[in-house]
């Protein structure tokens, strides 16, 4: 037998699993044809006033799922007027400020980026027309590729100055429509962005490019011995400039805090083109209103993200993965409020899933393996510390494990030995997005809930939903997050409308965000009220018309469509 | 029945191996370091063995620095019954390991002998078939499948080899060095992590077992493989066949 590098040979085998960090390729799906158009308003009520709707064909369909809306336009007739307070963002009407592109506009376009950066070809628009979970399909004719800020600046000053719609694009991995034209806006893809400028691994801040992708950060951190605050299953395909815009949340929050907290400075361009250099690598700054919080977190349509600076940490080498079976809810909130205080600094992750979404991974995922096969549990929570000291973190750790096993926190339970355990672990829990894509359709929901009630919500779904679809919950226990996902084999508005706007009533009946790390992108943008109140999202609209008043940067997203078109 | 398995401390596979600057070897300083793959593959067979019944005892041997007991206890609480780590801090080389396990053999006086295949650190794959040789036993390496005849004292070996499957009968005691596919290793449940913490391990150190450690290799340079240059996409098929041609000189 000829000898081989073992090494090389277990990468190979273990790398025919599915990678988890890709997101899977994007099939053209059918274009539909939309030709309906609304307006809608609120009260002081916050109450959803009127959707005045004109059909043009019988074939009213969009590309978002509005069938459960035709079917009740199909009974009420055309132009109809009635309080109701659900999903609308399906409906919504190119706005006819927008003025439509022409050839004009791409040559002077090429002018600035050159043939190469301008792109018109239908079959590489598809790509960034869809999103991911090809729920949202627009149908822009143009994708720049700008290479500087300076380009950037200039390709807004153009389309304020024209009146031309835009969405700045990333690694296109949102989940709410955020990062898809809806209609014929100008495409703009920060991917050629992706430089670091630079690294100072005293502080451990770094400068880059808003298109750089996540993974490839934190591959030049793993060089420098630092990582990122952020990860998350999207990390091969996403980009920073996205992170930072969307506020993304993910696997590490629980440790180093939110974006809001690890970015310390940001170089955005606004829609008339004006550059706002704030690429401070301060942790300390207090002059003034601190701007670029405002761009984080607020989906490009207050400014394109170009550049960032962010607090990285040190890596520490010392990470243990436990993943351990629960009896009941409750058993995970008390684990959750024992690891916060037995690990401490230590903690560095504290995730849950319930037993549907185990079955859902496990049935649906290649390489997936139960590590407690002895018998089916309700709830499984994956906890990772990361430390400095090996010997001492993993003492820390048993200990803490064989305590919770003795009070019956747990019922069972495996620690990793090596890394590939640890990842095949973290493959149950960051697998289950691509699980339920495989399983068929999926209503996402990802909520903010204080943790008392989080899990009362899915049992809620459950009985309401029945055995018509199967209702998962799985999250980021340690920060209150939940995800909540109904699978189906098809979409079906029926469904919907069992699922919206109950889901989002109970949030707010309980005090809860329905987007808490998602953001609102098309999807919500109708559905703010829930989570914020009236006063608060006409500052947020006021804000967008200072620095915005074309409304052309990303538009029909996060505020709700009465206030912006 | 007795079971003798081989437990080597490595570079976690999955850690990316640094060359030390000075070309004396990889970095190991700070990194994580876990049990052999193909040392968790045997020690599982041997486990799997005994819960058919066929064997009663798994003892987990490990040489090298005090470090390795933690490889020991990952190795006890997947289910082995006992260890016995034999400290040295020299370098080892497989032909110094395979006399500390002959002389282990004759005081422990296993049946079975199961090593994994190769170490993922330095790759010799010779461990196991030196220890054979010292010992005169037959050895069945590379196995895929292990079938065990208690009343006739066989195991029956699929070896993989080259051509394919290769089927051998050793006469026990003997040596088994185990291949990839031959079976998925356990994780440590929290109930054995436990019950791990009061299994004994025994303790020796080469002068104890008669076994001097020589050097037989010199490492002369350890570096880093060429790396890979970047790729470069062409625009059309007419440019690829080109460069085909006249850079790459392959058509």
């Amino acid at each position: 037998m000829a000898r081989h590098n073992s090494r090389v040979t277990l990468r190979f085998l273990l790398s025919s699993f599915p990678d988890r960090s890709r997101n899977p390729p994007l099939l053209p799906s059918a274009t539909a044809t939309f030709s309906s158009c609304f307006t809608t308003g609120f009260d002081e009520k916050r109450r959803l006033l009127q959707c005045n709707i004109v059909r043009e064909d019988q074939q009213v369909f969009s590309f978002f799922k509005p069938l459960r809306n035709f079917i009740e336009i199909k009974q009420w007739g055309v132009g109809i007027q009635r309080k109701r307070y659900g999903s609308l963002a399906g409906l919504v009407q190119r706005n006819p400020r927008f003025s439509k592109l022409n050839d004009d506009d791409v040559r002077y376009f090429e002018g600035i980026l050159g043939n190469k950066n301008v792109v018109q070809d239908e079959d590489k628009l598809v790509t960034s027309n869809t999103d991911w979970m090809h729920k949202y399909k627009g149908s822009s004719k143009l994708l720049l590729q700008p290479r500087t800020t300076d380009q950037v600046a200039q390709i807004l000053k153009y389309c304020n100055s024209r009146c031309l719609a835009v969405v700045p694009q990333g690694g296109n991995t949102g989940l709410v429509g955020g990062s898809v034209p809806v209609f014929d806006e100008v495409i703009i893809s920060l991917s050629s962005m992706n430089k670091i400028i630079s690294f100072d691994k005293v502080s451990g801040i770094l400068v880059c490019e808003a298109g750089c992708i996540l993974e490839n950060i934190m591959s030049f951190l793993d060089n420098e011995g630092f990582i990122m605050p952020l990860d998350l299953g999207a990390k091969g395909s996403c980009q920073i400039g996205g992170n930072v815009s969307t506020n993304a949340g993910g696997l590490r929050l629980v440790r180093y805090g939110s974006l809001h907290g690890n970015v310390l400075g940001v170089e955005a361009v606004l829609a008339n083109g004006t550059v706002l250099d704030m690429l401070k690598t301060l942790r300390k700054d207090n002059t003034g209103y601190d701007l670029k919080h405002l761009f984080i977190g607020s989906e490009g349509s207050l400014g394109i993200v170009t550049k960032v600076s962010i607090l990285t940490p040190p890596k520490l080498s010392s990470v243990n993965v436990a993943f351990l079976a629960c009896k009941d809810y409750n058993s995970c909130q008390k684990l959750l409020q024992e690891a916060k205080r037995k690990l401490g600094e230590i903690l560095s992750a504290f995730e849950f899933l319930d037993v549907q979404s185990m079955n859902l991974v496990l049935n649906h995922l290649e390489g997936a393996r139960n590590p407690i096969p002895t018998s089916l549990h309700n709830f499984y929570v994956l906890i990772e510390t990361t430390g400095s000291d090996e010997s001492s973190d993993k003492q820390k750790l048993e200990a803490f494990l064989l305590g919770s096993m003795e009070n019956e926190l747990i019922s069972d339970g495996v620690l990793a030995q090596d890394i590939n355990q640890a990842s095949s672990f973290w493959l149950l829990r960051e697998g289950i997005p691509e699980a339920l894509m495989k399983a068929g359709a999926v209503y996402k929901y990802d909520l903010s809930v204080p943790l008392e009630h989080m899990y009362n919500l899915v049992e809620e779904m459950r009985s309401r939903l029945g055995n018509t679809a199967n209702v998962i919950g799985y999250g980021h226990l340690g920060d209150g997050n939940l995800h909540l996902n109904v699978s189906t084999p098809h979409y079906d508005d029926k469904i919907l409308s069992q699922i919206e706007p109950f889901v989002y009533e109970w949030t707010s009946k309980h005090r809860g965000s329905i987007s808490a790390e998602h953001g609102i992108g098309l999807m919500k943008a109708n559905e703010i009220y829930y989570s914020k109140s009236l006063e608060t999202v006409q500052v947020m609209a006021s804000i967008k018309n200072l620095m915005d008043p074309n409304h052309i940067l990303n538009p029909y997203k996060v505020l709700p469509h009465s206030l912006t078109s | 029945m007795k079971i003798m398995v081989a437990v080597k401390r490595v570079v976690d596979y999955a850690v990316k191996i640094r060359v030390k600057p000075d070309k004396t070897g990889v970095v190991t300083q700070n990194v994580k370091m876990s049990m052999n793959p193909f040392c968790e593959i045997a020690l599982e067979e041997a486990l799997r063995i005994r819960e058919s019944g066929l064997a009663s005892e798994v003892v987990a041997v490990s040489i090298g620095p005090s470090q390795c007991v933690d490889t020991l206890r990952t190795g006890l609480a997947m289910g082995a019954n006992r260890g016995i780590h034999v400290e040295s801090t020299a370098s080892l080389f497989p032909l110094s390991v395979a006399k500390i396990f002959r002389k282990l053999v004759e005081i422990e006086k296993p049946d079975l002998l199961i090593l994994g295949k190769q170490a993922i650190d330095d790759d010799c794959n010779q461990t196991g078939q030196m220890v054979a040789g010292l010992l005169n036993w037959p050895q069945g390496t590379f196995a895929s499948k292990v079938v065990l005849d208690k009343a006739k004292r066989v195991a029956t070996v699929d070896r993989e080899v080259d051509d394919g499957i290769e089927t051998v009968c050793l006469n026990l005691p003997a040596v088994i060095t185990t291949d990839l596919r031959l079976n998925q290793p356990r994780y440590a449940t929290l109930p054995n992590i436990m019950k791990a913490k009061s299994k004994p391990i025994q303790k020796f150190t080469p002068e104890e077992l008669n076994v001097e450690i020589i050097s037989d290799l010199e490492i002369v340079e350890v570096t880093e493989p060429p790396k890979r240059k970047a790729g470069v996409i062409v625009s059309s098929v007419d440019e690829l066949i080109h460069k085909l041609k006249n850079e790459a000189n392959v058509i």
